[in-house]
């Protein structure tokens, strides 16, 4: 049977490549896709802590988190809180790109600004936060007050929670995101605008039908790392309100964290983790598909 | 530089005008922390917010926040757990780069998408399989199971397969009509034109990691192998601390030091690495 065929066809295929992957691989292997499965069997059994066994219980545990108000109330809160971070971070990354494009020494200075935020740590921001949105003496009421604004209790109002931890959110990502935009517009070539610009079209013009198409896969990736993060940073809901006041700011992993860490319901853990993962997939694939067509690649 | 850009600035100085608004306003929550922490009263008070110093500044609540936090000891965990994490992502995503970029193998396509499919999945999403996981392997409470998750970075695999195409493949031909192995190629000819990436993909490790805050919280219960960030909130929670503002602004900038020195002194050579990278 050992034909010489055979062992020709199995020379042809290298381990060499395979042995390269195989670190990376490994690693991805045992914290990404077999902790999927994992999480996925966990949410069919009643598991209560880490190291129960349970017993198998079918779909009991979605049909729990689905007619759950605190749940739905997560998956409501992170779809808005998701819109109303990547939209404007992403958008004003794109502005101080496009404003600070051109190396000047004040440009520098500009991005540099802009950029800091990034570098504190999300844990920090919140703290600090926490006195930027105190009614009356913090540093939000104090300046409105000058202007004539009435204070607000920004965290301890329902309606408003969210919406501060989105501001913190925006202040702290937008700059980061601007570095991807300024890494992208190096890419747009000059005659193109120059073109443009010859045949008339005014800035907006040019904006829209050269730099905006051109800059297609920035514009993909920069929004699914930004709706990546709506979904893995809590820190900040730990810090600053505890999924409170009346649940307003409980996102999908402060739920988890809490079913899973104060609650010790894993069941419910996991198949909160599930339908976390399953809306972050379909989410980044519908953003990638989206954008990716509307790109123009150069060829 | 472009001369044929200067159009962008049409009205320029109002542009310029504009974005220098724009920036302080973005600016004054960290200006606002900087003044807090040289405040002698930092405990509130009307007067608090002021962006405006109308005060002797003291060192008070930088004695206060060192006597009160094991920074020495918060600094060593973090700076290992940062450097641990880099070394090992370093070497992995060098080799699949290199594989996915420069060799054709059945199943590329197939492996390919799987790691995209991680790059969707951040680690504190699997907080509670991961734990488990840590748990059989034996590392929980240990800073190598803090590290562990992030040792195959999609993202990095990416970057560094972007920034292998971007190299002319004429240079390793030479190089291996000369002899060179595979990993001598790699090493000597495509790494060190790919500083750049490297570097950026560093950049991002290094301060993902040293703030991470909901990882190192679950894996470590070992007070002796605390990270910057928890021991900050440790601290910051404490008795008097959580209204303590001046306390807590010099804590949180004692964690950002490190980085904003980096940063300060890198600068240039940070936003060009990120530009030249591929990072898109």
């Amino acid at each position: 049977m050992d034909t010489p065929s055979a062992t020709k066809t199995f020379r042809k295929i290298r381990l060499q490549p395979y042995l390269l992957l195989l670190p990376a691989f490994l690693c991805l292997t045992t914290f990404t896709y077999w902790p999927m499965l994992q999480v996925f069997l966990a949410s069919l059994t009643n598991k209560k802590r880490v190291g129960d066994d349970g017993s198998f219980v079918g779909a009991e545990n979605y049909l729990t988190i689905f007619t759950e108000a605190d749940f739905l109330g997560a998956l409501w809160n992170n779809a808005f809180y998701a819109a109303g971070t990547v939209i404007p971070s992403v958008l004003l990354g794109f502005l101080f790109a496009l404003a600070l494009r051109e190396t000047t020494n004040l440009s520098a200075i500009l991005r540099s600004a802009l950029f800091f935020p990034t570098l504190v740590p999300l844990v920090g921001a919140a703290a600090i936060f926490i006195f930027v949105f105190m009614p009356d003496i913090g540093l939000l009421d104090y300046y409105l007050a000058k202007l004539g604004l009435s204070a607000t209790n920004w965290l301890g109002n329902p309606d408003l929670a969210l919406v501060s931890l989105m501001a913190l959110t925006t202040w702290k990502n937008a700059g980061y995101y601007m570095l991807f935009f300024l890494a992208g517009l190096q890419g747009v070539p000059q005659d193109a605008e120059e073109a443009a610009k010859i045949e008339g079209a005014n800035w907006l013009q040019r904006l829209y039908f050269v730099i905006v198409p051109m800059l297609g896969p920035t514009f993909a990736f920069v929004v699914v790392i930004a709706l990546i993060s709506a979904v893995s940073q809590v820190d900040h809901v730990i810090v600053m309100t505890e999924g409170g006041p009346n649940n307003a700011t409980n996102l999908l992993l402060y739920y988890i964290y809490q079913q899973a860490h104060e609650f010790y319901d894993l069941g419910k853990a996991t198949a909160a983790t599930v339908v976390t993962l399953a809306a972050l997939l379909t989410l980044s694939f519908l953003s990638l598909r989206t954008m990716e067509r509307k790109v123009h690649y150069e060829t | 530089m472009r001369p044929e850009l200067k159009q962008w600035a049409a009205p320029g100085a109002l542009l310029a005008a504009t974005m220098c608004a724009v920036v302080f306003l973005w600016s004054t929550p960290f200006l606002w922390m900087l003044v807090a922490s040289f405040r002698p009263d930092s405990f509130g008070g009307l007067g608090m917010a002021s962006l405006f110093p109308d005060f002797v500044p003291t060192l008070k609540s930088y004695r206060y926040a060192i006597e009160d936090g094991d920074w020495p000891l918060w600094f060593l965990n973090s700076a290992i757990l940062v450097t641990g994490t880099l070394a090992v992502q370093l070497v992995t995503i060098s080799l699949a780069g290199y594989a996915f970029a420069r060799i054709s193998f059945p199943g590329k396509e197939a492996l390919f998408y799987l790691f995209l499919l991680q790059l969707m999945l951040a680690p504190p999403v699997l907080i509670v399989p991961n734990l488990t996981t840590l748990v059989h392997l034996g590392l929980y409470d240990t800073l190598i199971g803090v590290m562990a998750p992030y040792w195959g970075s999609a993202f990095g695999t990416f970057l560094m397969r972007q920034t292998f195409r971007t190299i002319p493949k004429d240079f390793e031909e030479a190089a291996i009509i000369d002899g060179a192995t595979w990993w001598q190629v790699l090493r000597h000819v495509l790494l060190p034109l790919s500083l750049p990436g490297l570097t950026a993909f560093s950049i991002v490790s290094v301060v993902y990691h040293w703030n991470e805050f909901l990882w190192p919280l679950m894996v470590i219960n070992d007070p002796d192998k605390m990270v910057l960030t928890v021991g900050l909130v440790s601290f910051a929670q404490g008795a008097e601390g959580a209204s303590d503002w001046g306390l807590i602004a010099a804590g949180t900038l004692f964690i950002m030091a490190p980085l904003f020195i980096a940063f300060t002194a890198f600068q240039r050579q940070f936003v060009n690495s990120f530009m030249s990278s591929g990072v898109k």
